[in-house]
């Protein structure tokens, strides 16, 4: 066990490398002529104007937090389906009213209209 | 002979240790051998996959594709490749320079460590950890890090929305995929890959086929691909998140996203279609890849099928489509799945599995019975609202004028 998570570290270390070198052989064999011209932001054509920065829409934040709840509950989720043999039913029905409560704050989001896209 | 690769791993820590290195050190120097040779062979696939797109799509599309450059067309992706390399990398103006230049290396990078955790035979996987399972997801949400920055660094307004949309899609469609990984990880009662499909005795695909049918649709939408590609659209908002990239860059961009969809479809073969499990696969070790890349290019078909089969969908339809959809049907079958196997502990193979298919056939068509009535209502909506255009005739001499 120990040695996969060495295999593993390892790779966290090596797999960056691999495009790091795809993008430094352009580096060296490419042209490099920047002018004005090429460096100006796309934008089909048109100048642009104003901030590139534009505001953040709230609504994406309303999504991420409805991610959020429900990427927890899956998580916590993972452990109650490895422990599953060792479960008596009673378990596995305290963990479906969990899924239970959380599909009713679905229901909410969605009755209160938080989940449209304006 | 039944194990080349732990046997020449075996050969290979004989001789470091008769050069007299220490345990940890041919641990470390195997682990790097290994690791090279993972990410050399995914990469090379990598290559035939832009062939294997660039004709299938061809295919689909009644012509023939590129068959000019070597026998069938085969040397293109080189080609393609030396061309990308030799290209003026350009930077924008005002671009954060250190980000711009990090987030195509954490697209790719994040792809090939999906492959650690893929098993290849009984005995060959790079890392069977017992966790794999949320280490697939831990990993695929890094990738979508990549995306947003790739964004937020090329100083471009429409490479920022791309960028907010695409995450925003992406995020969403990540619930029901984990919940589709929760399912087989619930049947085989372990997160570890090799245990998954070793549990597989029918594959889990005739088990809970509703499973898989919701994680390949969520895959397809954490990739990015049609009817979910929004986030490119090309013909609509100009490649989205890297339009500022050229080079090298944009094409670790877009292999990143060719070799997760193969990655995806290896995971998908691995949990759903038995992995590397076939016949005689116990007597000569060397088929166990040979069936998992048949069934992992199989569903990449069925992959490129729905992307050329498909009209794209707009980003209110598929968040929609997640979140009032996908989301709570994962949700349900969860705890029908849940509830059927605990009920039937002690029953016996062909009980189980018969009961499991015809749960998942059952909810399948109270859904369709639901998505029909739900048609219903909406075709009757429409019908009603729909304003009647009335010539204006007296508003436009009040607007004459103005401005």
């Amino acid at each position: 066990m120990p040695n996969d998570w060495i295999f593993i570290g390892i790779f966290l270390l090596l797999a960056p490398v691999f495009p790091a070198a795809a993008m430094l052989i352009p580096r060296l064999i490419a042209p490099r002529k920047p002018n004005a011209l090429k460096s100006e932001t796309y934008e089909c054509g048109i100048e642009t104007h104003g901030e590139t920065w534009v505001q953040f829409k709230a609504q994406y934040y309303i999504f991420a937090l409805v991610f959020l709840i429900f990427d927890i509950e899956i998580v916590f989720l993972y452990p109650w389906a490895v422990a599953f043999d060792n479960l008596p039913m009673f378990a596995v029905l305290e963990g479906v009213l969990f899924i239970l409560i959380l599909v009713a704050g679905l229901l909410y989001t969605w009755r209160k209209g938080v989940l449209e896209w304006v | 002979m039944s194990d080349p690769v732990n046997s020449i791993a075996d050969w290979l820590r004989m001789i470091l240790s008769s050069w007299g290195l220490s345990e940890g050190m041919i641990t470390l120097i195997l682990a790097v051998l290994g690791v090279v040779i993972l990410a050399t062979f995914v990469l090379i696939i990598d290559i035939l996959l832009v062939w294997i797109e660039r004709k299938m799509v061809a295919r689909f599309q009644d012509r023939i594709g590129p068959n000019r450059v070597g026998p069938f067309g085969i040397i293109q992706p080189i080609a393609d490749v030396i061309k990308l390399l030799i290209k003026e990398d350009i930077m924008p103006m005002g671009a954060d320079k250190f980000i711009f230049n990090l987030s195509p290396i954490i697209a790719l990078a994040t792809v090939l460590l999906l492959w650690a955790v893929v098993p290849f035979a009984p005995t060959v996987i790079g890392a069977d950890i017992n966790v794999a399972v949320l280490y697939v997801v831990a990993i695929g949400s890094i990738g979508t890090l990549g995306i947003i920055m790739a964004g937020w660094a090329s100083n471009n307004k429409y490479a920022l929305l791309g960028a907010f949309r695409t995450v925003a899609t992406m995020i969403a469609y990540e619930v029901p995929m984990i919940i589709a990984l929760l399912i087989p990880v619930l049947l085989a009662r372990s997160m570890g890959m090799q245990t998954i499909v070793a549990a597989q005795s029918p594959w889990y695909i005739f088990v809970i086929p509703l499973a898989a049918v919701i994680l390949f649709i969520s895959s397809i939408a954490e990739l990015g691909r049609t009817p979910f590609d929004i986030s490119e659209a090309e013909s609509e908002i100009v490649a989205g998140f890297h339009i500022e990239y050229t080079g090298m860059k944009f094409g670790l961009f877009y292999a990143g996203e060719l070799l997760h969809a193969l990655t995806v479809s290896a995971l998908i073969a691995t949990l759903f279609l038995g992995g590397w499990r076939g016949p005689f696969v116990d007597q000569v070790p060397i088929l166990g890849p040979v069936y998992l890349f048949i069934k992992a290019f199989l569903v990449y078909y069925l992959i490129m099928w729905v992307r050329y089969s498909f009209p794209r969908v707009r980003i209110d339809q598929m968040l929609g489509f997640n979140w009032k959809f996908l989301t709570p049907l994962a949700l349900f079958l969860l705890i029908v799945v849940a509830i059927l196997d605990k009920a039937m502990t002690d029953v016996n193979t062909v009980w189980y599995v018969l009961v499991m298919l015809g749960a998942n056939l059952l909810i399948v068509w109270g859904t369709i019975l639901i998505l029909r009535r739900y048609a219903r209502v909406e075709r009757v909506r429409i019908a009603e609202e729909r304003p009647v255009a009335v010539p204006p005739e007296t508003e436009m001499k009040d607007l004459v004028g103005q401005e």
